[in-house]
């Protein structure tokens, strides 16, 4: 998901029993479903991965503005302008949420920034593949902020408090933009014309493998997944979440008279469920090492705005700082 | 057409393309500002822009009633029929030159939305009682923006210096004054641009002042947007941008 690429620790998921009296009972709080607060005690390394993972949601949140922002001045009449602004203005929005949340660890902004740019951190895949056309404004409120909310509606239970509270904000927005991505998709792909509905398709067929990427390798592939969710910062394995989300995206593209760009995709009656293909992990690992469409140009926007806007932090603040010596002067007169 | 309505909807798409012009460049910011703080407040007022544009235009559209909406204004006229000033046209090159011009767009705005709310043309006014509240917000942020950088370090002063020495010569343009503006104060709808240049040069003296920037005293004014004579060469390429849907798909509903 956001945070795809999380490496936990790697180590089997202690018993109760072998825990040591702080972390018994801090493990016993969360499985009472207590939320943990940011002076609470906390394992060192439920901390670490939960900077990891906030820390790694909030790039994605900015990372993210620049896809579709590549379209803000291209969008076709006033009001979709007004829309996709407000949008990826509402992620800038999410970014600072998160970086707020992370920071109650102990954490700064300017550190995981710093982390971002050196590659230290990563973001979500999905941001690395290239907006071509219009439709892929649709597609990636459909898919793209779908696949997030699959994601994000258990996270607003997750045990550590500022983060749980920062997804409940955040999910509230993010199914207003999955609509506002469906109703994009409606408009080309049922009511426009040949070219749109084209438009609609190609977009769909770009955007369905690289939205089930979203959600992580393979159960089988991820054996890190167990502590999170004991530590309840990972709520759903990967593969569930994926085929929740295929199970409520197959109807959505029937309606809108598109077709999953998938040949093996067919409803399983004893399952209750569409069997699907998988996506080429293949590419989802050289996305994830550098080598997406886009990685080079994403993190570049990043450095750049960071490096250009350095004079304009640097002028703040001290500005900030001569306006209280000033006032200490007059108050000391 | 009659006389009177062509100088009303000539009077209303310069209303309605500064907003739009402006919050198109304001908008390319999105994702790249200099802190997230920033990026928002930058969107806010793009998007306070927009909103301000889609009134003006679509009162400019009505009195035309030849059938073309707000979106046909902004997507389908070429250069030559926009009438915004020059200086919402030039490209944000960097933070200070968007935040200097921001400053100089809203010290007139202020004052020419405060007397437009007296308009005695009912939609004006309440289009100008609207826009001014953001106007006003939009100015609080502008002015302590400028002033902050012009106090800030010498880099940040050397910048906005520059910015404003840039933009100061497309400053003047605000106060043009043609038959458009002359039928507008016999009919009561808009005073002379020129009746508030006070107002504008003592918020904007005092704001530099404090900021230690520096006024050209070049009072040379490039001119020719408001009349659409003869717009700077950036505005095709905005428009070029800005209106390829509409353009390479006629007809297409989005």
């Amino acid at each position: 998901m956001y945070a795809q690429s999380i490496r936990s620790t790697g180590k089997a998921v202690q018993s109760l029993e072998d825990m040591s009296a702080e972390d018994r009972q801090f493990q016993e709080r969360i499985n009472r479903g207590e939320k943990i607060e940011p002076k609470d005690y906390m394992p060192a390394a439920y901390r670490e991965n939960l900077i990891r993972q906030i820390g790694q949601h909030a790039h994605s949140e900015i990372v993210g503005q620049l896809p579709e922002g590549n379209w803000i001045s291209r969008a076709p009449t006033l009001e979709r302008k007004a829309n996709l602004l407000a949008k990826v203005q509402d992620e800038a929005g999410h970014g600072l949420y998160l970086y707020c949340a992370a920071e109650t660890l102990g954490v700064s902004r300017d550190d995981l920034f710093g982390m971002l740019h050196t590659g230290k951190m990563k973001y979500s895949s999905i941001f690395n593949y290239p907006t071509l056309t219009w439709a892929d404004m649709g597609a990636v409120g459909w898919l793209v902020d779908g696949a997030a909310i699959m994601n994000q509606v258990p996270l607003q239970n997750t045990s550590y408090g500022p983060y749980a509270r920062a997804m409940v904000r955040i999910c509230k927005e993010e199914s207003f933009h999955q609509r506002q991505g469906f109703h994009i998709m409606i408009a080309m792909a049922k009511n426009g014309n040949d070219e749109q509905h084209r438009m609609a398709q190609d977009a769909l067929n770009r955007f369905w493998y690289p939205s089930l990427m979203m959600f992580g390798p393979s159960d089988k592939d991820s054996v890190h997944s167990a502590q999170s969710m004991a530590w309840k910062i990972k709520m759903n394995t990967n593969d569930e979440l994926r085929q929740k989300f295929v199970d409520a995206t197959v109807p959505q593209a029937e309606f809108l008279g598109l077709s999953i760009p998938d040949d093996h995709l067919n409803w399983n009656e004893k399952t209750n469920q569409y069997n699907y293909s998988e996506p080429d992990w293949n590419e989802f690992n050289d996305v994830l090492a550098g080598n997406g469409p886009c990685n080079t140009e994403r993190l570049d926007a990043r450095k750049k705005a960071w490096s250009d806007g350095a004079w304009v932090r640097e002028g703040m603040m001290a500005h900030a700082a001569k306006k209280a010596e000033r006032k200490a002067e007059r108050q000391a007169v | 057409m009659s006389q009177v309505d062509s100088h009303l909807i000539e009077f209303l798409l310069r209303q309605g393309d500064n907003p739009l012009i402006l919050g198109h460049r304001t908008s390319e910011w999105c994702g790249h500002a200099p802190a997230l703080e920033e990026d928002i407040a930058l969107a806010n007022t793009a998007l306070d822009l927009i909103g301000q544009t889609q009134l003006w235009l679509s009162y400019a559209a009505e009195v035309e009633g030849g059938g073309r909406s707000n979106n046909d204004l902004a997507f389908l006229r070429d250069v030559y029929d926009f009438r915004n000033v020059l200086m919402v046209e030039v490209p944000n090159e960097d933070f200070a030159r968007t935040m200097v011009r921001q400053f100089l767009f809203d010290a007139f705005q202020v004052p020419w939305l405060t007397t437009l709310q007296a308009s005695s043309d009912q939609r004006v006014s309440d289009i100008a009682i609207k826009s001014l509240k953001e106007a006003l917000y939009h100015l609080e942020r502008s002015s302590d923006t400028v002033i902050a950088l012009g106090d800030g370090t010498e880099l940040s002063n050397d910048r906005m210096q520059t910015a404003l020495n840039y933009l100061w010569p497309y400053s003047g343009e605000f106060f043009g004054e043609d038959d458009t503006d002359k039928a507008m104060e016999k009919r009561d709808i808009a005073p002379l641009p020129v009746s508030i240049r006070e107002t504008w040069n003592s918020t904007v003296s005092s704001t530099l002042d404090t900021a230690n920037l520096i006024a050209p005293s070049d009072p040379f004014a490039h001119s020719g947007g408001r009349t659409g004579v003869r717009h700077t060469e950036h505005l095709g390429h905005l428009l070029a941008t800005m209106q390829t849907l509409q353009r390479s798909h006629p007809g297409a509903q989005w």
